[in-house]
């Protein structure tokens, strides 16, 4: 290497033109900028994805697709949202923020932190390419359940590796985070001073810490058992297919929260600020992330309800389950109290914010509902259960990516983003989100199959409403993209401070932030 | 973290080195099991990306550690590094320890009518009556009769080998401590030898589970969690004796000082962290 200086000697950004500095940057800044605008792109193309699936939706009967194709799709989809759009969206924001709200210099790895984001790309592509094989794409769910992921044709294996691949980026990843929060704090910042953000952080880093290995083995068995002749998964062999489900969602449900908790603490910056007042009940919003990361270990297999365990095993998993009602509570009050008598304005991140609050909760109680084992005996599979996750992931862990972009935009780029068209942006983002998903508990609740590109002609008018929604959110979302093309080129100029209520080290330094920020780190009261 | 001036390397080359080597290895991985003809070369093609990535690496940060750019921030993150991804791999064994004890405390059960398992086996299997480890590869006896692994050949001997390299281990650490280096390079040998005889016993085992038990990965479940615990554990110990045979040369170059020796310390924790594993296996897998 040639940089071989204690002391930055470069503190400008060498041009954004030139290609080197985004291959080899060990920049913070740089790498969370790459992982956004990934994550924006595998958004674009994952909702591409589902976009075809509503429109072969949008009536009864097949039309566009043959099957297998849809199949493809669902599958795909999920992969896409999940691995590709939303967790590199967040580790985008944590390596943009983390450093800059704790007063460190950069991330405590550097370099492997330029290879956790380039293998993204790499990996996503590993599985974008089983797209174009003869055999298809992965067809058997994003879950991956054997026996049938194992008669997946010759994509089955490119599919397993670019798991690991993933998984391989994740894990370094977050134990850069980790290792950042706990080693590379400045001064004064004790744990308890840290903002919520970097909180919540800490802990999603943790859990995946934990169970992406888990994942790892699970597909590793898959791989085995296809290839190598192992019985893990094959009864005649001693083996049980229901042993992946438990090892699947003992990553799974943790998963969930890795998606959600990040979400959590940026909405717990953004309330504050534009609320005016102190977040209330800090300390328990510490302690009930933690209390949900604890949990989400133990839950896992209310994914399952319907796969024949004992009476024991349903109660604990229906028990456990509603008690992360409890620390979930916590938070949404702690928001509302926040709120409470405060001097309330609504910009676009707030507005965002307030969305997340309420059609999170929307989701988290549809989720109550399928923790109840008799009931979820009725609900499991069902379009019921698409639309509770997609509550809690699109205007839940989405919609808080999005207040977090207009949160940070003008710190990212030191011009404010265009204030009507972010209002339009929410309004009609929320319009057509709840078109697209409201009328998913009800076909769901009258007995539709998820996964199925056909169905009954008692659906069909509200799988026609559902399409027009999902396609006007697609749409929306053009309009997104186009806010954030104009504030990077240009705009009215941000404040240092930028919103008049925002606290945190992240607003005492310039707007643009510079390339290198704490060089030396600064005192916290 | 304590004032100023930690080091931030500008720019890295080695990194997007290493994520074609991933990417080129999984690529050639996927088509050698697929059976495609170019797979094996692309594979082995992958790798030497990875080795030269590494080597590159593994090069540039010994030589910054030497050159006396890392403080004590650095040495911490570092050490945070190693500790989280030793938490990490504790659990990729325990999806296999899991698969291990649902397979023989509940699949198999059940598979021979216990608890709720009464209809299943009625349907499906009605003659099977399960005993761990004889009918362990399941009602179809897929890969056909074997004998199970034995706990007090060679297995013993192993288990006395690594707890003996774990104590060579210590004293290493003890040695570098006082900044004897010569007396850490030579107790890392006595390390590596242990390491590197563990490895041929567990090739003997395996020929012999082969050979005579007709004990094989496919031997229904047993097979797989035995093969797939004690492979990925030997696949551990290997790496380990590699990083312990690099640290012991690096010893013998003079590198490492009585407070600047992070790679010996993250070898070292591997080692005992393979060790623990291996404890577990003898207890779970061979013994009990």
């Amino acid at each position: 290497m040639s940089a071989v200086d204690t002391h930055h000697d470069e503190h400008h950004a060498p041009p954004a033109s030139s290609i080197k500095r985004w291959l080899f940057t060990t920049n913070h800044k740089d790498l969370g900028t790459l992982y956004l605008w990934f994550a924006l792109i595998m958004f674009f193309i994952g909702g591409a994805m589902a976009l075809i699936i509503r429109l072969e939706l949008f009536q009864p009967g097949l039309q566009f697709v043959d099957p297998s194709f849809f199949n493809q799709m669902t599958t795909m989809h999920a992969l896409i949202m999940i691995f590709g759009a939303v967790m590199p969206a967040f580790v985008g924001l944590a390596n943009w923020m983390v450093p800059m709200m704790i007063g460190a210099p950069d991330m405590a790895l550097p370099r492997m932190n330029n290879w956790s984001f380039w293998i993204m790309p790499a990996a996503i592509g590993l599985l974008l390419s089983t797209l174009f094989m003869e055999s298809g794409g992965p067809a058997g769910g994003w879950t991956m359940y054997p026996p049938l992921v194992l008669q997946g044709g010759d994509s089955f294996a490119f599919f397993i590796f670019s798991v690991h691949f993933m998984g391989i980026s994740s894990i370094m990843g977050s134990i850069n985070i980790v290792a950042t929060i706990l080693n590379m704090r400045a001064p004064g910042m004790t744990l308890l001073k840290m903002p919520l953000f970097v909180w919540t952080w800490l802990i999603t880093a943790f859990l995946l810490i934990a169970v992406i290995p888990v994942l790892a083995g699970a597909v590793t068995m898959l791989l085995t058992d296809r290839f190598f002749g192992t019985s893990f998964f094959n009864a005649a062999g001693g083996g049980d297919p229901v042993l992946y489900q438990h090892i699947f969602w003992f990553f799974g449900h943790p998963e969930v929260y890795i998606l959600i908790l990040p979400a959590f603490g940026v909405i717990s910056e953004i309330i504050p600020t534009f609320a005016r007042k102190r977040l209330f009940g800090y300390a328990s919003m510490v302690y009930a992330t933690a209390s949900i990361a604890f949990l989400s270990f133990i839950v896992w297999a209310h994914h399952m309800f319907t796969v024949g365990m004992p009476l024991a095993g349903e109660l604990f998993f229906m028990f456990s389950t509603m008690m992360i009602a409890v620390p979930t509570g916590v938070k949404v009050f702690n928001w509302i109290a926040t709120m409470w008598r405060g001097a309330m304005t609504f910009e676009t991140p707030m507005l965002f914010a307030l969305g997340f609050v309420v059609m999170f909760t929307i989701g988290g109680f549809s989720g109550l509902m399928l923790a109840i084992t008799p009931a979820d005996i009725q609900y499991h599979d069902s379009y019921f259960v698409v639309a509770h996750f997609h509550y809690v992931l699109v205007p839940g862990a989405i919609y808080s990516l999005m207040a977090a972009a207009y949160y940070w935009l003008p710190k990212w780029t030191g011009h404010m983003y265009d204030e009507k068209l972010g209002q339009w942006h929410f309004w009609l983002s929320t319009i057509f989100v709840n078109l697209l998903f409201f009328p998913m508990h009800f076909v769901g609740l009258a007995g539709m199959p998820r996964r199925i590109p056909d169905y009954n002609l008692q659906f069909a008018d509200m799988n026609a409403l559902a399409s027009v929604g999902a396609f006007g959110f697609g749409f929306t979302q053009i309009l997104f993209v186009y806010i954030i093309v104009k504030a990077v080129r240009g705009g009215e100029k941000a404040t240092d401070q930028v919103w008049d209520g925002a606290d945190g080290l992240e607003w005492t330094v310039p707007s643009p932030a510079p390339y290198h920020t704490f060089d030396t780190p600064p005192d916290v009261k | 973290m304590a004032g100023g001036s930690y080091y931030v390397p500008h720019q890295a080359k080695w990194p997007i080195v290493g994520t074609i080597g991933l990417f080129v290895f999984f690529v050639g991985f996927a088509n050698l099991l697929n059976g495609a003809s170019i797979g094996p070369t692309v594979l082995a093609g992958g790798t030497a990306i990875l080795v030269v990535m590494m080597f590159g690496w593994f090069g540039d940060v010994i030589r910054e550690s030497e050159g006396g750019m890392y403080k004590k921030n650095e040495g911490m993150s570092f050490r945070m590094g190693m500790g989280w991804f030793i938490f990490s791999e504790v659990f990729f064994f325990a999806a296999f320890f899991g698969a291990l004890f649902y397979a023989r405390q509940l699949a198999l059960p059940w598979l021979s009518g216990e608890g709720a398992g009464a209809t299943t086996q009625a349907i499906l299997y009605p003659e099977f009556s399960f005993t761990w480890p004889n009918t362990a590869n399941g009602p179809e006896a897929i890969g056909g009769q074997f004998e199970a692994m034995g706990a007090f050949g060679l297995p013993l001997i192993n288990t006395l080998l690594l707890l003996t390299s774990g104590v060579t281990c210590t004293i290493a650490h003890h040695a570098i401590k006082e900044g004897k280096r010569k007396s850490m390079s030579m107790w890392l040998l006595a390390t590596v030898i242990l390491g590197a005889i563990f490895l041929t016993l567990q090739v003997e085992e395996y020929a012999h589970a082969y050979n005579e038990l007709n004990l094989t990965l496919e031997s229904g479940i047993y097979g797989s969690t035995f093969f797939m615990l004690t492979g990925f554990h030997g696949f551990h110990v290997a790496m380990g004796t590699l990083m312990l045979f690099i640290v012991m040369i690096r010893g013998f170059r003079g590198h490492f000082t009585a407070e600047n020796h992070f790679a010996f310390e993250a070898s070292a924790w591997y080692w005992h962290f393979v060790d623990v594993v291996w404890l577990g296996l003898y207890v779970f897998v061979y013994w009990l």
